[in-house]
């Protein structure tokens, strides 16, 4: 899988989601869960916005002294004796991870859950080098196993699905006989999966923190799977955006109880694991081999650009799960695995506008991902700053629209121009109009009207409304 | 105390109603209101799809309209933080800058100059029945005046205000959003509409015409018995 899930168009993507009424419902009612449990999780620490300016300072600070802190970071995790390699592209990133899989005649591999490895297509990769891959993280398992559909949500990757239908596709897949019952299905993912941990070569691993000061990688996980991936198998690979450090541990605990917090309304999640280097000698546990992969695909050209607060991202999809326009088409419809208010941002800048342009239209800037980011990125206003790109820079706005909003720009820079276009309004509009309503509008208008009554225009404008009664000496 | 009114080309054009109240009910709590006439638009239709150039022109055009306002008061919380965003719109033009700083310290969205400036909670409206209020995006989370629309509609005499259920989710207007992407604009209203409806109502109440036109609109094509009023028609019925 790679970052672009799908080959069609936004609207039509759109179209189709916005019929598939059980994913719109699952969407909702997920969305009511998360806010609820998220605005506890926040009411509790008493002082919310000290911690969001706290994390916004520290993610600002990592990526003001990026060079840095990788320098830091690779020098400690060489000292632990783990290897570090910086993938330029994700051709790099997958080469290198291949050529270890090929080193160890690697037949199996069991991943945790990771987003950049979605990002750079590592999957197809390793399968092309005849690994078995299986995703440990039960809903990537879903996910893989029903024909690898892609994640609808970078946090809760099957959320779009019921307990139902993973029963079929238990059943279709593994031969599952029991019932849709939610410990029942973990049950048998669970019998699955361990047979898996225990048999494979390599162990994959994304990255939610490395920690530069001593060369760790933090990984907070629910289900306690990226704990058998990094203890079983003899080599462990760790993939990470090249952005996401924390200088030290005090750094590094603020940014997960903001994560655990925003993503899904926890103090902790069950397992929050550190892990650093490979097994030393006397411990009893944990992979011989350890590998850092940091990714750069792109990133350090948004860096230092007009859109680097992206990269204070910690990928807790608050902003999603808040979204009111990912709540009506949901994550599939954004055409990338990175959907919401972070995808549509992200994906334009490492995906590229012929694929992504109409991503940062999808938002009516109501500035509801703005304000529940646990690291106040202005999402709203990156969004903005997407269309004046695409329309100032790129030049790809539509003829008409952009002939449209030149009039406009002209006509309400200009008194007299805007008094003369105003007062022909009304005329120009009255063989459309029933009274006070419009009901089928013409050109631009009738994208409203197809959907709801457009006010006729008033048949005497405020303005003359107000000279009239100035002129007749009423103002009290 | 003088008041200089920025209608917004909406009220100009399209709801003059709400013009006509905003002047009454301003006139009724001691004001003088003055409309400078050379006022056209805040520049968000051309600004918020991406025509920043486009919108310069209108912005300066808009801050020398309303060079001699002692207060500028709007009814409409998007328009009003338009108009507070201008400074930073001129980073790199001082001079503007520095006259957009102006008009931002002295710009103030209806209710809010009502509860703030003037310090008028109650302004003696009257009005039977039940209602409920769409706070909207702009005026809720970027302008910041969540409270002054509620403390003026509580003490309006023998109106109900009924909570709306998820009133923080957007109606969907979004500006061009409601043309560009009218199909997920459409399932946007028809939730907002559905949760209206649920209160059993006899008005919504917003303060932004933009998002009125679209929940209104809406509720008009489905023949819906809920009145939509901006909150300077409520304020303004004694």
């Amino acid at each position: 899988m790679a970052m672009k899930i799908s080959n069609g168009q936004f609207p039509d993507r759109v179209d189709e989601n916005l019929q598939n009424e059980f994913m719109r419902n699952a969407v909702s009612s997920a969305q009511h869960r998360f806010q609820t449990r998220r605005a506890a999780a926040a009411e509790e620490l008493g002082n919310w916005e000290e911690w969001r300016n706290h994390g916004e300072e520290i993610r600002q600070h990592v990526l003001s002294n990026l060079d840095y802190y990788l320098y830091e970071l690779s020098e400690n995790v060489e000292k632990q004796g783990g290897h570090v390699f910086f993938a330029r592209t994700a051709e790099e990133a997958n080469d290198y991870i291949v050529s270890i899989a090929q080193k160890k005649q690697a037949k199996k591999v069991v991943k945790a859950k990771s987003m950049v490895t979605e990002e750079i297509s590592l999957n197809d990769h390793l399968k092309q080098a005849g690994c078995e891959v299986i995703e440990t993280d039960l809903g990537e398992y879903i996910l893989q196993l029903d024909d690898h559909e892609p994640p609808s949500h970078i946090v809760t990757p099957a959320l779009h699905k019921n307990k139902e239908q993973i029963r079929e596709v238990f059943a279709e897949k593994n031969g599952y006989v029991n019932s849709s019952i939610p410990e029942e299905l973990a049950l048998h993912a669970r019998h699955v999966l361990r047979e898996h941990f225990l048999t494979a070569d390599i162990g994959i691993t994304g990255c939610n923190f490395a920690v530069a000061e001593t060369g760790s990688v933090c990984l907070v996980t629910n289900e306690g799977n990226a704990d058998l991936v990094t203890a079983l198998p003899k080599t462990q690979i760790t993939v990470m955006g090249m952005e996401r450090l924390a200088p030290t541990f005090e750094e590094m605990e603020v940014l997960v109880s903001l994560l655990t917090r925003s993503a899904v309304g926890q103090k902790l999640t069950s397992y929050i694991t550190v892990l650093t280097g490979a097994r030393k000698p006397l411990e009893v546990d944990g992979p011989e081999e350890f590998h850092l992969v940091i990714v750069d695909n792109g990133r350090s050209s948004i860096l230092g650009s007009e859109f680097e607060p992206i990269l204070q991202c910690i990928r807790c999809a608050a902003c999603i799960n808040v979204c009111p326009v990912y709540r009506q088409i949901g994550g599939h419809s954004y055409g990338s695995i990175y959907s919401g208010p972070i995808g549509a941002v992200l994906s334009p800048l490492l995906g590229g506008y012929d694929d992504y342009k109409e991503l940062p239209y999808a938002s009516t800037l109501c500035g509801a991902c703005t304000d529940v980011c646990p690291v106040k990125i202005p999402l709203h206003q990156l969004l903005h700053k997407h269309r004046e790109v695409i329309v100032e820079r790129e030049g790809r706005a539509p003829v008409s629209e952009t002939a449209l909003m030149n009039a406009f720009g002209f006509g309400t820079a200009s008194s007299a121009l805007y008094r003369f276009g105003s007062k022909m309004a009304s005329a120009a509009m009255k063989p459309f109009g029933n009274g006070d309503t419009i009901s089928r509008g013409p050109g631009p208008l009738k994208a409203w009207t197809d959907i709801r009554e457009f006010p006729a225009p008033n048949k005497e404008r405020f303005r003359d409304w107000f000279e009239k009664r100035e002129k007749d000496g009423e103002q009290g | 105390m003088k008041v200089s009114l920025f209608a917004t080309c909406l009220v100009d054009l399209f709801q003059s109603n709400i013009g006509k109240s905003t002047v009454e009910l301003l006139e009724r709590l001691g004001c003088t209101i003055d409309f400078p006439k050379g006022q056209t638009c805040c520049g968000q239709p051309a600004y918020n799809s991406g025509y920043v150039k486009a919108s310069r022109e209108t912005m300066k055009h808009t801050i020398r309209a309303f060079e001699n306002a002692q207060y500028v008061v709007c009814p409409s919380g998007s328009c009003a933080y338009m108009l507070k965003e201008y400074p930073h719109l001129f980073e790199d033009e001082p001079f503007w800058q520095e006259r957009a700083e102006k008009l931002a310290m002295k710009t103030y969205e209806l209710s809010q100059f009502i509860v703030n400036v003037l310090k008028i909670e109650d302004v003696g409206a009257k009005l039977e029945g039940t209602a409920t209020y769409h706070p909207s995006c702009h005026m809720t989370r970027l302008l910041q005046v969540q409270s002054a629309p509620l403390t003026l509609l509580r003490h309006v005499k023998g109106l109900e205000i009924i909570e709306l259920p998820l009133k923080e989710n957007c109606c969907g207007f979004g500006g061009t959003f409601s043309v560009k992407m009218g199909k997920i604009s459409e399932q946007m209203v028809d939730e907002k509409v559905m949760n209206i409806q649920s209160t059993g109502v006899h008005y919504l109440i917003g303060a932004d015409a933009g998002c009125l036109m679209n929940i209104g609109g809406r509720m008009r094509r489905q023949d819906l018995q809920v009145e939509t009023k901006h909150i300077a028609e409520i304020l303004n019925m004694v």
